[in-house]
């Protein structure tokens, strides 16, 4: 899922200078699982707001609103009669979220309640890591189904650098080397010979670097 | 031999080979580099220029290469995948062998959270396998990266890579060397070499794969110039292994009323002396940073001169 985190309340604060009624967006997807975005934390952040507001004498009205989602039109549509009604929206969603309002309320204030940090696991209550870069080019069937671009602080393609000691990143002992468990995942399933291939530049073309993403499917257009 | 390096004719000749390492400075001083290449002089081989080690801005590699060419030395110009894509790395090399460079150590690069500027992006556009392979395809099939034909000139380095013995996972160690190798690797220099018991088992791996017959292996040593070096050395730098013998011979030393520095410069002599006698090394790489003055020394008692050429 999509991990993301609160930004400091005073950025929050800092951003909203000035808006007097504004509707705090929550979003019941990947930002309500890990406990950023959703139901809960909208009315929570609606009420430090309020406060805040109400001691420096400059009270801000403030509706509460979670949709299904804010990553998709059909959701997003449900606040067609209304988005005119704020001098902003702030929106708890992930970045998705954030754009796509932008996308489709051209005169309506956006603004970012979260950082959007990464696409991860949920390891347990309270710890999240990141999986997967979204490079677009999946290579896990080459490196044991563990991924050396999110995992790898260097991003290497052929096997650990000399900073590996311990099973631990150079740049952190708190960071897992991933070539470390790449190694010994294949050791445990014979496949060690994968390793001894040089891994070929790759093509990040599919990645960011190529330049904003799309996928259109024929096939399931309406 | 396609480089006219002075460093590969003395390994492919089958002499001891001796390296030193010179980092450029922090400033736009030219005299800096200067001064040091004059203590290297009739020393080695070759120097090393170092990339922005440690991820520290400072005076470019093939700016102060040639610098040191100017003072009658011959650079292993040190280039990384930290700072540069694929089209800037290629740019930088054709320029780096119209210039006159001969030698090109490929490193992945240290990681820039260690440096002086740790917001920045980390390139890593590739890793230092695939900055060998691309380096040997321009030289070797006039190649780019992309595929297209290199017209005219080609670059024409003696290639060489790092390997760190002493990293995890230690079984994979002499692999990825051989994967350096295949990938065009030429001659090879080694992680600081103060674990000797460690070195000579990666060494015997390295010759169970015949890769020491593939290149030509140069093992790191610098002297420890202090018991507090030693010691960060020992507990600070990752992909170091600084046994406590070492630390007990200096601070004996100290403890005798004798010159640390001195007894630094005999550790290194010493170990210079065991790795010489193992099967498969090629020479040595002094990375007296910041002490250069000692490599004069440390050479003569090693019996390393004087050099040839």
């Amino acid at each position: 899922m999509i991990v993301g985190q609160r930004k400091p309340i005073q950025e929050i604060i800092g951003m909203l200078k000035g808006i007097k009624k504004i509707l705090i967006l929550g979003c019941s997807g990947c930002v309500s699982v890990c406990s950023a975005g959703g139901e809960k934390e909208v009315e929570i952040l609606a009420l430090i707001l309020r406060i805040d507001r109400k001691k420096k004498g400059e009270p801000v009205e403030t509706m509460e609103k979670t949709l299904a989602r804010q990553c998709d039109t059909e959701y997003l549509e449900e606040l067609k009669g209304e988005a005119g009604n704020y001098d902003a929206i702030l929106s708890m969603a992930c970045g998705v979220g954030v754009n796509y309002l932008a996308d489709m309320y051209p005169t309506t204030l956006v603004f970012p309640a979260l950082n959007t940090s990464f696409m991860g696991v949920s390891e347990e209550q309270g710890v999240w890591s990141e999986r997967c870069a979204g490079c677009g080019d999946c290579v896990l069937d080459r490196t044991g189904g563990l991924c050396p671009i999110a995992r790898c602080s260097k991003r290497l393609f052929n096997g650990p650098c000399g900073g590996s000691q311990n099973g631990k990143c150079e740049i952190d002992p708190n960071v897992a080397c991933v070539w470390q468990l790449i190694y010994d995942r294949l050791k445990g399933l014979n496949q060690l010979e994968k390793l001894k291939e040089i891994f070929p530049i790759k093509d990040w073309s599919s990645s960011l670097h190529g330049g904003p993403r799309k996928i259109v499917r024929e096939d399931l257009k309406l | 031999m396609k480089s006219g390096s002075n460093l590969e004719k003395v390994l492919t000749s089958g002499q001891f080979a001796v390296t030193g390492e010179l980092g450029p400075p922090k400033n736009a001083d030219a005299e800096v580099i200067r001064t040091k290449a004059r203590l290297l002089k009739g020393c080695v081989d070759a120097v090393n220029i170092t990339d922005c080690q440690t991820a520290i801005v400072r005076m470019s590699s093939i700016a102060s290469s040639v610098i040191l060419m100017e003072e009658g030395l011959e650079p292993v110009t040190q280039m990384t995948c930290r700072d540069r894509n694929r089209i800037a790395i290629q740019s930088d090399l054709l320029g780096a062998s119209a210039l006159g460079m001969k030698n090109l150590l490929c490193l992945t690069g240290d990681h820039h959270k260690f440096g002086n500027h740790p917001n920045a992006v980390g390139v890593f556009d590739m890793d230092s396998i695939q900055l060998l392979q691309m380096v040997k395809n321009m030289r070797d099939e006039k190649v780019f990266q992309c595929g297209e034909e290199l017209k005219g000139t080609e670059p024409t380095f003696f290639l060489g890579a790092a390997a760190n013995p002493f990293a995890d996972p230690f079984e994979f160690r002499a692999l990825r060397l051989a994967k350096k190798v295949v990938a065009g690797a030429q001659f090879v220099q080694t992680q600081l070499v103060y674990n000797l018991e460690r070195f000579t088992a990666w060494m015997q791996a390295v010759r169970a794969l015949g890769v020491h017959e593939q290149c030509y292996i140069m093992a790191g040593v610098t002297p420890p110039k202090s018991i507090g070096m030693a010691k960060y050395m020992k507990n600070n730098v990752p992909g170091l292994d600084v046994p406590d013998e070492v630390i007990v011979r200096l601070k004996g030393a100290r403890d005798a009323k004798k010159d640390v520095q001195e007894e630094g410069i005999n550790i290194c002599v010493d170990i210079i002396n065991r790795v010489k006698e193992i099967e498969g090394v090629a020479g040595v790489h002094i990375m007296a940073i910041e002490w250069e003055s000692a490599v004069p020394e440390i050479a003569k008692r090693a019996d390393l001169l004087p050099r040839p050429g």
